[in-house]
């Protein structure tokens, strides 16, 4: 069990949780289940990494249900039961990256944009945006959108690597843009979760050779080899 | 210590903690988190003969004290089990059973085949192999075969008897709380020498997005299991129990050491654990400690001493 340090409000329905403690090593794009409850709800939640220092880890999440109503209800001295760090991140990388968030999908980029050499970072949002400042130190250039979407500023073509995390329909279409050129676009996939750690086949999705596990073979995958028709019909 | 020992077909357990199919992937995944060796038995994830996509869609959605899934089989093969994942298995203690799932009669019996034949060949070679094929008969989340298997009893007699005739390994049916007649289906896998019968496997439920107007899975029904299920399962463990003289695997919401102890009672030689190990990574060796625990206090010495005493 891990002592909480803070779990801020930043807006509505948006928290950070800050936890104690000094972590193994941990890769951008991972995230850990978190569990601060007995028996109901069942099932922890998986939740990714948005900053880790020698001493804490912090988790950004927004309310989706119970789980993590019940993790927003949680006080400084309250405690927390962790596992991970989890599931395969993104690549290291070298040339020009470009960082792309939607959303609560900004959560797992914070943590890459400090590991990286100044990407450019692009944040969407549909209302009201949050956090973007913390990016700033970590950027080579800044780009917040409120409103439309992000991918509208974005020449894909300038960048070897394009991270994206944020909601299906923009990871697909940051695909789609990569389609003909050199960009190699990684996407962070979310999906439901029972083991977290392989053994229970629930969060698979659909890829050019087959199943894969989100827990596991990602969340982060090779937006290319993701069958886009096959996760967004679901 | 206490005395935990149990024994199914001549095969020794160290104790009574079994990890259900389904919910262990194959245990390397488990292994990472703590020493699986001190659990009684592993089974597989449900394996068919040929690779299984599973099912499309959500797969799992959390209800009262339970949880619905419907992955649908997905699994890599026999073939690929017995290549990759046996790597693993050669190396570790506990009691290795094998579930094995299918769709039609010829698919059940040409997979005991196959598993039969490479155990044979592990052990002349002095690996360790597989001790016992937990035939399943009622998974709720297939279409054809799974579940429509296990419940009419005429017609799961066939499939038992014909896997029965096709492997020499222990054999352990798995059986559907949906069953027309639990109690009858039971008694014909003993007339049809089972060494076993594990109980039970999901109740089929569901789930329906109002908002949507349409289940949440794509196959309409979807397991339930966990805490919720545990006082029928553990009803039917007892109804089956006393009826039989092959031992009885007895599962459905485990998630305490009293809770093992509660199913003993009922009658079972040995108990799997399923969902508990998605609601803690190290359930089976929290389990043992609380096991070894609640005897101590009760000046339990072993489990023969409390094994089916409710009558």
């Amino acid at each position: 069990m891990y002592n909480i340090l803070s779990n801020e409000r930043i807006c509505e329905g948006i928290y950070l949780m800050t936890v104690e403690g000094a972590f193994q090593e941990a890769r951008m794009g991972q995230f850990f289940m978190l569990r601060a409850w007995q028996d109901a709800p069942l099932l922890s939640r998986p939740i990714s990494i948005f900053n880790k220092e020698h001493n804490h880890i912090q988790f950004l999440y927004k309310i989706a249900g119970e789980g993590t109503r019940l993790l927003a209800a949680l006080r400084p001295g309250d405690s927390i039961q962790l596992e991970g760090p989890l599931g395969n991140g993104f690549p290291d990388v070298m040339g020009r990256t470009a960082l792309i968030g939607g959303g609560i999908g900004i959560a797992p980029l914070f943590y890459t944009a400090k590991q990286l050499d100044k990407p450019d970072i692009y944040l969407g949002f549909q209302q009201e945006s949050y956090l973007t400042q913390a990016f700033e130190p970590y950027a080579n250039e800044l780009v917040v959108r409120i409103g439309g979407s992000v991918l509208d500023d974005l020449d894909l073509s300038r960048y070897e690597n394009v991270f994206v995390c944020g909601p299906l329909g923009m990871m697909k279409a940051a695909a789609r843009m990569a389609e003909g050129l050199d960009t190699k676009v990684y996407v962070s996939l979310e999906k439901r979760m029972a083991c977290g750690i392989g053994a229970c086949y629930v969060c698979s999705i659909t890829n050019t050779d087959g199943n894969r596990k989100v827990c596991t073979d990602g969340p982060v995958f090779l937006a290319e080899e993701v069958k886009w028709d096959a996760e967004l019909s679901l | 210590m206490r005395n935990l020992a149990c024994n199914i077909a001549g095969i020794p357990f160290a104790n009574p903690i079994v990890m259900a199919s389904g919910t262990f992937g194959f245990g390397q995944e488990y292994a990472k988190h703590y020493n699986i060796n001190k659990l009684g038995g592993i089974c597989s994830k449900g394996l068919t003969l040929e690779p299984r996509p599973g099912n499309r869609g959500i797969r799992v959605w959390e209800t009262a004290g339970g949880m619905m899934n419907s992955v649908g089989l997905e699994n890599p093969g026999i073939d690929a089990f017995l290549d990759e994942e046996m790597k693993f298995w050669e190396k570790i203690e506990p009691v290795k059973i094998v579930n094995l799932g299918g769709s039609n009669i010829e698919d059940y019996v040409l997979g005991a085949l196959k598993i039969t034949k490479d155990t044979g060949e592990r052990r002349k070679a002095f690996l360790h192999s597989v001790d016992m094929i937990e035939l399943n008969i009622s998974c709720p989340n297939v279409k054809e075969g799974g579940m429509a298997f296990g419940i009419k009893t005429d017609v799961a007699r066939e499939v038992v008897r014909e896997v029965r005739q096709a492997t020499s390994l222990p054999l352990a049916i798995k059986l559907s709380p949906n069953a027309e007649n639990i109690v009858e289906m039971a008694v014909m896998c003993e007339e049809e020498g089972a060494d076993c019968v594990s109980l039970v496997n999901t109740f089929s439920g569901m789930k329906i997005d109002i908002h949507e107007r349409r289940s949440v899975f794509s196959n309409l029904y979807a397991g339930l299991s966990g805490p919720a299920i545990k006082p029928i399962a553990l009803r039917m463990v007892h109804q089956v129990a006393r009826e039989l003289t092959i031992p009885v695997m007895g599962m459905g919401g485990i998630t305490t050491a009293e809770d093992i102890i509660e199913f003993i009672m009922a009658g079972a030689e040995v108990v799997q654990v399923g969902t508990y190990n998605f609601m803690n990574l190290r359930a089976g060796e929290e389990l043992l400690a609380g096991l070894n625990r609640f005897m101590q206090k009760e000046n339990i010495k072993s489990l023969d001493e409390i094994r089916g005493i409710i009558r």
